[in-house]
């Protein structure tokens, strides 16, 4: 058996102010996973990787960072870590370069191995124009941008995003999806927590679920989606249609003249549902689904546990 | 971290904390230049001009050293803990945290920046004074090592006031009401021997005392106390800040959760 990139067995956090942040979460990523963090507000997701990289005492509990076990290997565990924290911890009032050379050498980088290091994470991330300007002058996304750069300029095994595109418009989130996955695919195991479940979805082989500082899911996400039991699209029709048609083994709702909304089971196939619809002179231009489906089983997850 | 990382790292964190304070060296730099200079002006040439020699000193030539080693302590002091409040403020202390250094070496790393700063202070308040007499100095390694033990005492109690400090006004309470007191009734305008028995011994209890009269001693061959306890008390000082830091970082005192 491998060792595991991140193994956390039974964490727990209680805060001064009596707060139990966790209350026992386990938690085993494998190298080179690309894997998902998930939890409503609260949850203890951001105490949970405040533990992982030190920023908070755990209370109990075993962390452990490719075999080293944080409370004996802190330094070792954490040369294996980068951090892309929840949010901007950079010096507003520091060159952009400068941030990602100081961030080398606090790994033990010399200055003069960090430059061509930092030159390369920054024109990754398509921040190299921009290296000579305070922090403070970037956009939301650009200082999303350089946050990741830091992280991996000591080229760490695990990066860990805490929310990365919180604020981020469409196209940088696109890009930097795209950017995420080539990491992944050079090897570096990946933890990300997000609220955008669509993300998650898109990005990550497996997903965990914390809930009241408890894991209550870890599992592959195909395994997780295999849970939907039905699944709900919104199809548009060619034909304006006055009532819903009648099709067996699909359950259909009127939307308006132009819109249904069906109701289909895992194990039946959208195509017979087109084929019946076709038969009744019914024509439809597009499809998508109503929800997201992760979204819809974090709901019902995080639902059960909290009832 | 090997030596070597841990050596990098060390000079990563004194580069930094030199270029932010001479980045804004009209800031930090400058005004401590000013002020001496009105302190020379108006103490040692105008009202220090009426007054009679103390040790066999003109009273100019008297407070020279006191009122540079005032310089030193204020700007090693004020360096770490601005710095290093700064940075928990925004958060950027994070970086610091994430990373394997230990907590010995960000202690040392910004006790250095202080360090550089105070000494920078030193020279140019040095050079002020240059232009109100003639400097002379009685013995280079008591001066030198002084001003670093100096530096680094104060650059200490910086970082312990920062990892305390929760907000802007619990960095300026300390200099306001200790430093400043201690400095001011530390010998740098007065010999203790002028003062009353009574407030002799009291003064002793002031550690600012011992340097400043160890400084004198090292520029002028005079000192208020003798030597070797001047500096066994300033090393003592540094050794217990010193591990009082580390101790504190390490217990994560208002930097970890």
């Amino acid at each position: 058996m491998t060792t595991p990139a991140l193994e956390i067995e039974h964490l727990t956090k209680t805060y001064r102010n009596g707060v139990r942040a966790l209350r026992g979460v386990d938690l085993r990523v494998e190298e080179g996973e690309f894997f998902a963090l998930l939890g409503p507000n609260g949850a203890g997701k951001s105490t949970t990787i405040g533990i992982i990289c030190s920023l908070v005492r755990k209370s109990g509990g075993r962390v452990a960072v490719f075999g080293h076990d944080i409370d004996h290997e802190m330094e070792a565990a954490k040369s294996c870590i980068g951090l892309v924290p929840q949010e901007f911890n950079f010096n507003q009032f520091e060159p952009v370069e400068e941030i990602v050379i100081n961030q080398a050498g606090y790994y033990g980088i010399s200055r003069r191995r960090a430059r061509p290091r930092a030159e390369a994470c920054l024109r990754q991330l398509g921040l190299w124009d921009r290296r000579r300007v305070m922090a403070r002058e970037l956009s939301g996304g650009q200082k999303r941008r350089l946050m990741i750069a830091r992280a991996l300029v000591h080229e760490p095994r695990m990066l860990i995003l805490d929310e990365p595109t919180a604020g981020v418009d469409i196209e940088v989130r696109r890009s930097m999806w795209a950017f995420l996955r080539e990491t992944n695919a050079r090897g570096t195991t990946i933890i990300l927590t997000t609220h955008y479940l669509e993300e998650a979805e898109a990005l990550c082989r497996r997903v965990a679920i914390i809930d009241h500082g408890r894991t209550i899911e870890n599992s592959a996400m195909r395994d997780l989606l295999m849970q939907l039991h039905m699944e709900t699209f919104i199809l548009n029709t060619r034909e304006a249609l006055a009532e819903v048609p009648a099709v067996e083994g699909y359950t259909l709702r009127r939307v308006d003249e132009h819109t249904l909304e069906a109701d289909v089971e895992r194990d039946r196939s959208v195509n017979g549902l087109f084929e019946q619809l076709s038969r009744q002179g019914v024509h439809v231009l597009s499809m998508r689904n109503k929800s997201n489906r992760l979204e819809e089983l974090f709901l019902r997850r995080v639902g059960r546990a909290g009832a | 971290m090997t030596p070597s990382q841990q050596g990098a790292a060390f000079l990563t964190l004194l580069i930094k904390e030199c270029l932010r304070f001479l980045r804004i060296w009209v800031q930090t730099v400058l005004p401590a230049a000013v002020t001496m200079s009105l302190y020379f002006l108006i103490f040692g040439g105008l009202i220090g001009s009426q007054l009679a020699d103390i040790h066999g000193l003109r009273y100019m030539d008297y407070i020279v050293p006191g009122v540079i080693l005032m310089a030193v302590i204020n700007n090693s002091y004020a360096n770490v803990v601005s710095s290093f409040f700064s940075a928990k403020f925004q958060r950027h202390v994070e970086e610091m945290l994430v990373s394997p250094m230990p907590d010995w070496l960000i202690v040392a790393g910004y006790t250095a920046g202080g360090m550089a700063r105070g000494l920078v202070v030193g020279v140019a308040v040095t050079a002020v004074a240059a232009w109100f007499t003639d400097l002379r100095v009685h013995s280079w390694p008591v001066v030198i090592a002084v001003g670093l033990l100096t530096t680094m005492l104060f650059a200490l109690g910086g970082f312990i006031n920062a990892l305390f400090a929760r907000s802007f006004d619990d960095i300026s309470i300390i200099p306001t009401f200790v430093l400043t007191p201690l400095t001011y009734l530390g010998g740098v305008f007065y010999s203790i021997d002028m003062l009353p028995g009574f407030w002799q011994q009291a003064s002793r209890l002031n550690p600012v005392l011992y340097m400043v009269s160890a400084f004198r001693y090292g520029m002028h061959g005079v000192a208020d106390v003798p030597l070797a306890v001047s500096f066994a008390l300033i090393a003592g000082f540094v050794v217990v800040l010193f591990a009082a830091a580390v101790w504190l970082l390490r217990r994560g005192v208002g930097v970890r959760g």
